[in-house]
């Protein structure tokens, strides 16, 4: 599930992208062969002429090819070839096959921290060396050191970084309206009011059939409430489901779910799926204003509705809580090495650097947490703007909770969190109910 | 688990094959002795492929499932019967294990009476091929399909699901749907709304009074062409009469003030609106195109403005189908759609061996129709409707893309039965493949009374 969902994320992006500027796609062109063409930035890169590497992520397709132009200036710097090799969406069954046959490829990227530790617990990884670190101690907020390391040893670099904090909606809507982009969550449930004053039936959209939706929701007010180190505490079931601080983060949400005027019948939220709960919003005759997901539903849009993102369909940055600071939930790709040779360190090296971080979003498929990255390599103002967030965000950015939790909990449909979370939509009123049932699933995954 | 029943099956044929060959080999008079021992050989060698197959692809995983089932998750530890007492005391099991009790209930005879319907019907009409034809074709489409396209005619949006929109579709044209639906006071204070929508003024209006009635959640869509901008009411001029306004009071674009008629405001036409004294009507009207109204003919005094319910009913929007109540019987009508094409025609297969003097003699007795049916054509096929009726049952047991897809996310754990929860345990999350493996001997125990019951029926037959 989890594979699939990051893979509709990207897909999505991409798709989004294209269809948005066309001619964007020209300009960051150029500005990418400008900052290539910068003498400094590569001087650090060794000539490799003669050598090659491999190189495994599960793209295909655009994001390949986007992924193929970060390749192709390697190549150009370094002389080395590059051979890519896509996993297909099963990247773990994938590599641990390989790694069994006694055949890595050199390089690969990775979806999930949770691999990264796996690989390096079982030596399989090596570490970066001290290019790679100084490369992303530069580029990068520590925070993106942390999630590339296990224990004391970095093993890697976040190629790209996806953004799960926003908050779509559309236009037409909010200008009959007559309302602005909320930023505090009391502005949001107020323009949810507004909304429904002024006759929108369901304001906001939830896919509650999808648990995983209301994760993200539940993730993203956690962030906010208790903040970025009780997020990390909880994600590793430090501190039980049955805290205060989850308390506190369940009757934020309950300010919004629990009022059928804003979100609809409970029971019809439940039976909207995700791909429901945004066409509902960007629909001609539409009974829903707004709709939370990820960077992604940019891409439903353009696929599916007859919207376009950057006019009628928009996003504001997940309303912050009682002054909360700008903060992240989203995911990405941490490129690891299985062989430690120079080429693969350099290639590390090359990843780490902003012209690499130009190129892969050069096409609106990826956003980037590199923070020296001039944002007009972005083609469009939507992708420039959710990697705007990610940078902005520096130290508050947090990888998406119940991915990082035992799929028990965290991943299966009609189990664990997004059960619960299920029936707390049901039924608001009931936070301690939810928080003992969360709790009592949660002890049972993190065994 | 799913090729389990036909393998098994197969065997129970194949153990009569060298029976057969030696009797065939007997009728040829050489050398009886070294031929038996020729004939056995060959047997050997001919059956060798099959019981190869079998074991590797039958007998070996039953045998790894029941060792596998006594241990915990990651295999390492031997838990005995630890994995049987959990599925036994866990709630999503004990859910699936009652839904597939509903299932092997109402599914398999629910499809062999509609299958023995059809056969009857194809006896009676004269474009059989075509109806035989339509009523098999979804045996043609994959469960994942069938589940998709069921997954759609259930959807709970009438402007997608099928099922809704024919519903729907009935219940207007009995029962018109209101104009406003959604609409509530935008002045709670002075008319409050009731549960059901109704809403009334909070203090006696005094006839010879004017009322302003502001409205709000009233989708501009809702508002009818003819409404024009909203204008404040006259005073009513007499002491018989209260007049008002009913208005949408939200500024489209914003900007607007909270209870006053403002410039572009639209007045809510057709609007019934209802003067009650001592809780009965006294008094009725609906507000014109601007959304002006006067009560009149009314006894001067105090009365209650009342704008009835009528008026904002939410839409009728079907039946949550994919709810978790009415979850399982959808899932059962997609199989019975699916599968009354196959036990339609292995019934009128059944139905065409039976022998027409037997139908003619009884009708010549003056048996009515009903009595020949009942009486002769029933019993007679009563061997056929078993067998079908035995195969659903195993087929039944082992449903699971169905549910899988056509059950919403939420509702998953209320339509789950053993075969779905068997993979979820074991791989979509639960990752336990000791439980999971509970879960496939389980099973295999429900599946064998129905398997032993069809060898031996075949075995009889032979």
């Amino acid at each position: 599930m989890k594979t699939t969902r990051r893979r509709v994320t990207h897909l999505a992006i991409g798709a989004a992208a294209m269809a948005l500027v066309v001619s964007g796609c020209g300009g960051s062109d150029s500005s990418s062969d400008d900052t290539a063409d910068d003498p400094t930035s590569e001087s650090s890169l060794p000539d490799l002429e003669g050598e090659s590497i491999e190189v495994a992520a599960v793209w295909t397709g655009a994001e390949q090819k986007t992924f193929e132009k970060v390749l192709a200036g390697f190549s150009d710097a370094t002389g080395a070839e590059v051979k890519y090799t896509s996993t297909g969406d099963d990247i773990a069954t994938v590599l641990g096959t390989k790694i069994k046959g006694g055949q890595p490829p050199d390089v690969a990227m990775l979806p999930q921290p949770g691999l990264l530790a796996q690989f390096a617990e079982s030596g399989d990884i090596q570490p970066v060396n001290e290019d790679v670190a100084a490369a992303v101690d530069e580029n990068y907020a520590a925070i993106w050191k942390d999630l590339a390391s296990n224990g004391s040893d970095q093993y890697g670099v976040w190629i790209d970084a996806s953004n799960k904090s926003t908050v779509w909606y559309n236009q037409t809507l909010f200008d009959d309206a007559g309302i602005e982009p909320p930023t505090t969550w009391d502005e949001f449930v107020a323009s949810a009011q507004t909304l429904s004053d002024s006759g929108v039936q369901i304001p906001v959209s939830l896919g509650g059939a999808d648990g995983w939706t209301l994760t993200d929701w539940f993730e993203n007010v956690y962030l906010r409430t208790a903040g970025a180190d009780m997020y990390d505490q909880l994600t590793t079931h430090e501190i039980p489901w049955t805290d205060p601080s989850v308390t506190t983060a369940l009757e934020t949400l309950a300010e919004l779910w629990g009022e059928e005027t804003l979100v609809g019948d409970s029971g019809t939220a439940l039976q909207t799926d995700f791909t429901g709960s945004v066409t509902n919003v960007f629909d001609a005759d539409a009974q829903s204003a707004v709709v939370y997901e990820g960077g992604f539903v940019a891409g439903v849009i353009n696929d599916a509705t007859d919207f376009t993102v950057g006019e009628d369909a928009n996003f504001f940055e997940f309303p912050a809580v009682d002054d909360s600071e700008p903060s992240v939930v989203g995911g990405g790709d941490v490129a690891v090495q299985f062989t430690d040779s120079e080429v693969s360190q350099a290639f590390l090296t090359y990843l780490a650097s902003p012209e690499a971080a130009a190129a892969m979003v050069s096409t609106g498929s990826f956003t980037s947490a590199n923070q020296n990255l001039d944002s007009s390599a972005y083609p469009d103002e939507t992708s420039k703007a959710l990697g705007e967030a990610i940078v902005e965000a520096g130290e508050n950015f947090r990888f998406d909770m119940s991915d990082l939790a035992p799929s028990a909990f965290g991943g299966t449909v009609g189990a664990g969190e997004w059960k619960d979370l299920q029936d707390f939509l049901a039924d608001p009123s009931d936070v301690e109910g939810a928080q003992e049932s969360l709790e009592a699933n949660a002890a049972k995954a993190f065994k | 688990m799913s090729t389990t029943p036909p393998m098994v099956a197969q065997s129970g044929g194949r153990d009569d094959v060298p029976a057969a060959t030696d009797s065939t080999d007997g009728s040829i008079p050489t050398n009886p002795t070294s031929h038996d021992r020729k004939g056995t050989w060959l047997a050997a060698v001919f059956l060798a492929p099959a019981l190869l197959l079998l074991l590797v692809m039958v007998l070996y995983p039953i045998v790894f499932s029941l060792v596998r089932s006594l241990y915990d998750a990651p295999g390492s530890s031997f838990l005995g019967f630890g994995n049987y007492v959990s599925l036994f005391t866990d709630g999503n099991t004990l859910t699936a294990l009652k839904n597939n009790v509903i299932w092997m209930v109402v599914a398999p005879t629910l499809v062999t009476a509609l299958g023995l319907m059809f056969a009857v019907l194809t006896e009676r009409i004269s474009w059989v091929t075509v109806f035989k034809t339509l009523v098999f074709m979804p045996m043609a489409v994959s469960f994942l399909a069938s589940g998709v396209i069921f997954r759609l005619v259930y959807d709970e949006e009438p402007d997608r699901g099928l099922a809704n929109a024919m519903l729907v579709a009935v219940h207007d044209t009995f029962a018109p749907s209101s104009s406003y639906p959604g609409g509530r006071p935008g002045d709670p204070d002075a008319f409050p709304a009731a549960d059901d929508g109704t809403i009334t003024s909070a203090e006696s209006v005094s006839t010879g009074s004017t009322v302003p009635i502001p409205l709000l959640a009233v989708s501009p869509d809702d508002v009818p062409a003819v409404a024009t901008v909203a204008e404040e009411a006259t005073e009513p001029g007499s002491d018989s009469a209260i007049s008002g306004t009913v208005w949408l009071d939200f500024t489209l674009g914003g900007g607007g003030e909270p209870d006053v008629v403002d410039e572009t405001e639209k007045g809510l036409p057709g609007m019934e609106v209802e003067a009650v004294q001592d809780g009965k009507v006294v008094g009725s009207t609906t507000t014109s195109a601007n959304g002006t109204f006067t009560v009149s003919g009314l006894a001067p005094g105090d009365y209650e403005l009342r704008l009835p319910a009528a008026n904002f009913a939410a839409p009728f929007n079907g039946v949550t189908w994919l709810g978790p109540n009415l979850i399982t019987p959808a899932i059962i009508a997609a199989y019975i759609w699916i599968y009354a094409g196959f036990a339609m025609v292995l019934i009128a297969a059944g139905m065409a061996a039976i022998p027409r003097d037997a139908l003619e003699a009884a009708r010549m007795d003056g048996a009515t129709e009903w009595q020949v049916f009942r009486r002769v054509t029933m019993p007679l096929l009563a061997p056929v409707l078993v067998v079908v009726f035995v195969t659903l049952v195993i087929n039944v047991l082992k449903v699971f893309d169905l549910v899988f897809i056509i059950a919403p996310g939420s509702v998953q754990p209320d339509a789950n039965v053993l075969a779905l929860q068997m993979w979820k345990v074991s791989f979509g999350g639960g990752q336990d493949q000791g439980l999971g493996s509970a879960i496939g001997v389980f099973l295999l125990l429900l599946v064998i009374p129905a398997m032993v019951f069809n060898i031996r029926r075949f075995k009889k037959e032979q």
